[in-house]
């Protein structure tokens, strides 16, 4: 348990000493989000009826910077000490493989949560959030941050350079978030589209945490619930397998 | 099958296979009890380049031992299979008596290893990066072990600066401290005074030294080879992953180096070549067994005609050891 927990309070101490670059730059990014895209369509789109598009868009920036935090920590962490050497202090120690699965993504899904929570109490001072079930909510942010973070890890173990990270974050994480329903709805979408988006796990975790504010979806909360879960039970088998490389470098 | 059948199989193979491991384990102990760190008929290639052919030896408890060789010998590639980071391709190493193959966890809390290359984590300091090394290895509150081994090794003045802020050589000895932070019976030391000044380095190695006073085993590999010679009781030396030889430094030494005796002349007489080392411009370096031998070789130079401008009797050191053996290999 020990192991455990150093692991997870240095990975979180090792954020916050650079706070600028990963709560502050991430709310600000969120924030000149919500004022482009919001001060534009806010008078020209309405997702759902009743609720102004501000109010639609800020749980998918809140679930943007959670997905996207929750993937850079370890991803990064584990890049940059790989490209140090100083993973061989975590090879050489007798942390079990469970202790450095917890110890990484858990501390990932902590700074995801901090982001979004920084991105939330932010932007609830220029636009009236909903506020429909605090528990969904919650469900949504823990189950997303933590499944971002366990593919930050695996990243983290496949990756051998930073270029290769940024790849993995351009050409998969990115477009994942992008096409998952942060800033529309999927019911908007052509037809291809929609039905692509329903095999993109981001999507079920962007629809259920946005249902947690507005009481309403794209999809029903129990199918989200049950996707979000299962995709974090199959990373978390996938990530485990993975963490032997650590043990065996040939 | 049924699903309850599967999972209680499954449980009884795990209890099995430690079962299997604990007894592989006590019967290891029991037949190298006094064995550090045992090597037996170890092998590793990578691609088709051997890296290792069949080293054994034994490090006994306690021993303060050099492993030695050239760049490329396999040293390395030894440490690292010590360590449990490379897979041996055949053969057992054992640590404390526990094997690699199946206790690794238990390997890694006797094993302090100080790896050759500088590393460190740019976001703590010295003593932070000591704290989270013990967090690992589950030991909370280290800090009074901690404050110790900072003295030890003059870190004091640095311990609450950041690790990129060191010099090269404060860096090493951070990574020294941070190898010794569970108090591990065995310590292998990667050329761990490489970069590092004259009086950080003797520092360290009276630090190192008052370990093996203490008990621990060291395993040392060091390109200074007199510094291999003043700490280390007994040697191995790798070339081109084999063992060229193994034995006690003294031995060792009169085995191979013997007396020398440095001449400088213009030529050296053709009798004396069977007994030359090397020759570097007018230096002539020959090997005796005795001392008695001098006289024949004066004889020599006056039946040649041939004058001696300049004698001196040299003790012989590792390096001699190291250049023949080597050259031998080659």
């Amino acid at each position: 348990m020990i192991g455990f927990y150093t692991l997870f309070y240095k990975e979180i101490i090792r954020f916050i000493k650079v706070s600028f670059q990963t709560i502050l730059a991430p709310v600000l990014l969120a924030i000149l989000y919500l004022i482009i895209f919001g001060s534009v369509l806010q008078n020209n789109v309405q997702i759902y009826t009743g609720i102004s598009y501000n109010s639609f868009l800020i749980p998918g920036l809140v679930m943007m910077s959670i997905l996207q935090n929750a993937f850079s920590n370890p991803s990064s962490s584990l890049i940059q000490s790989k490209i140090t050497g100083s993973i061989i202090f975590i090879i050489l120690s007798p942390l079990s493989k469970t202790q450095i699965f917890f110890g990484y993504t858990l501390a990932g899904a902590f700074r995801g949560l901090v982001v979004g929570l920084g991105v939330l109490v932010t932007t609830v001072i220029f636009v009236k959030i909903h506020l429909y079930s605090i528990l969904w909510i919650l469900i949504f942010a823990v189950l997303s941050s933590w499944i971002l973070s366990i593919m930050g890890l695996i990243a983290g173990i496949i990756v051998e350079k930073f270029d290769q990270l940024a790849a993995f974050q351009n050409f998969l994480i990115m477009p994942a978030t992008m096409l998952a329903g942060v800033f529309y709805s999927i019911n908007n979408m052509p037809y291809y589209a929609k039905i692509i988006a329903h095999f993109n796990p981001f999507f079920y975790m962007v629809d259920g945490f946005r249902y947690g504010f507005l009481g309403v979806g794209d999809i029903n909360i129990y199918i989200s619930l049950l996707v979000s879960t299962i995709t974090l039970a199959i990373l978390s088998i996938i990530c485990i397998h993975l963490l032997k490389r650590f043990y065996k470098t040939s | 099958m049924t699903l309850f059948e599967l999972f209680y199989c499954l449980l009884y193979n795990i209890k099995l296979y430690h079962i299997y491991a604990y007894i592989k384990d006590v019967k290891n102990k029991l037949n190298n009890k006094n064995n550090a760190i045992t090597i037996n008929k170890v092998s590793k290639s990578y691609n088709n380049f051997n890296a290792l052919n069949d080293i054994s030896f034994n490090v006994e408890q306690g021993e303060f031992f050099a492993l030695l060789g050239p760049n490329g010998a396999g040293k390395t590639t030894l440490i690292s299979a010590l360590a449990g980071l490379h897979k041996i391709n055949k053969g057992k190493i054992s640590i404390m008596g526990f094997d690699t193959n199946t206790n690794l966890a238990q390997i890694k809390r006797n094993l302090g290893l100080v790896p050759q290359e500088l590393v460190f984590d740019p976001f703590f300091t010295v003593r932070e990066s000591l704290l989270l090394q013990s967090g690992y290895y589950g030991i909370k509150n280290n800090h009074k072990w901690i404050d110790e081994i900072i003295d030890s090794l003059n870190l004091s003045d640095k311990a609450n600066t950041n690790m990129r802020k060191l010099s090269g050589g404060m860096k090493r000895r951070a990574m020294v401290a941070s190898s010794l932070v569970h108090k591990p019976p065995v310590i292998v030391l990667d050329e761990p005074t490489a970069g590092v000044d004259v009086e950080l380095r003797q520092n360290l190695w009276r630090f190192i030294s008052k370990l093996n006073k203490d008990g621990h085993t060291i395993l040392l590999t060091t390109h200074y080879l007199e510094e291999a010679q003043s700490l280390c009781n007994k040697v191995a030396l790798l070339n081109k992953g084999n063992l060229v030889a193994l034995d006690k430094t003294a031995d060792l030494l009169n085995k191979f180096a013997g007396i020398q005796l440095k001449i400088r002349s213009y030529i050296l007489p053709v009798e004396l070549n069977r007994i030359l080392i090397r020759q570097e411009g007018q230096y002539y370096l020959l090997r005796l067994e005795k001392y008695s031998e001098i006289g024949n070789i004066i004889n020599v130079f006056n039946n040649s005609n041939i004058n001696i401008d300049e004698m001196e009797i040299l003790q012989a050191d590792l390096q001699d050891v190291f250049l023949q053996l080597t050259q031998q290999n080659n």
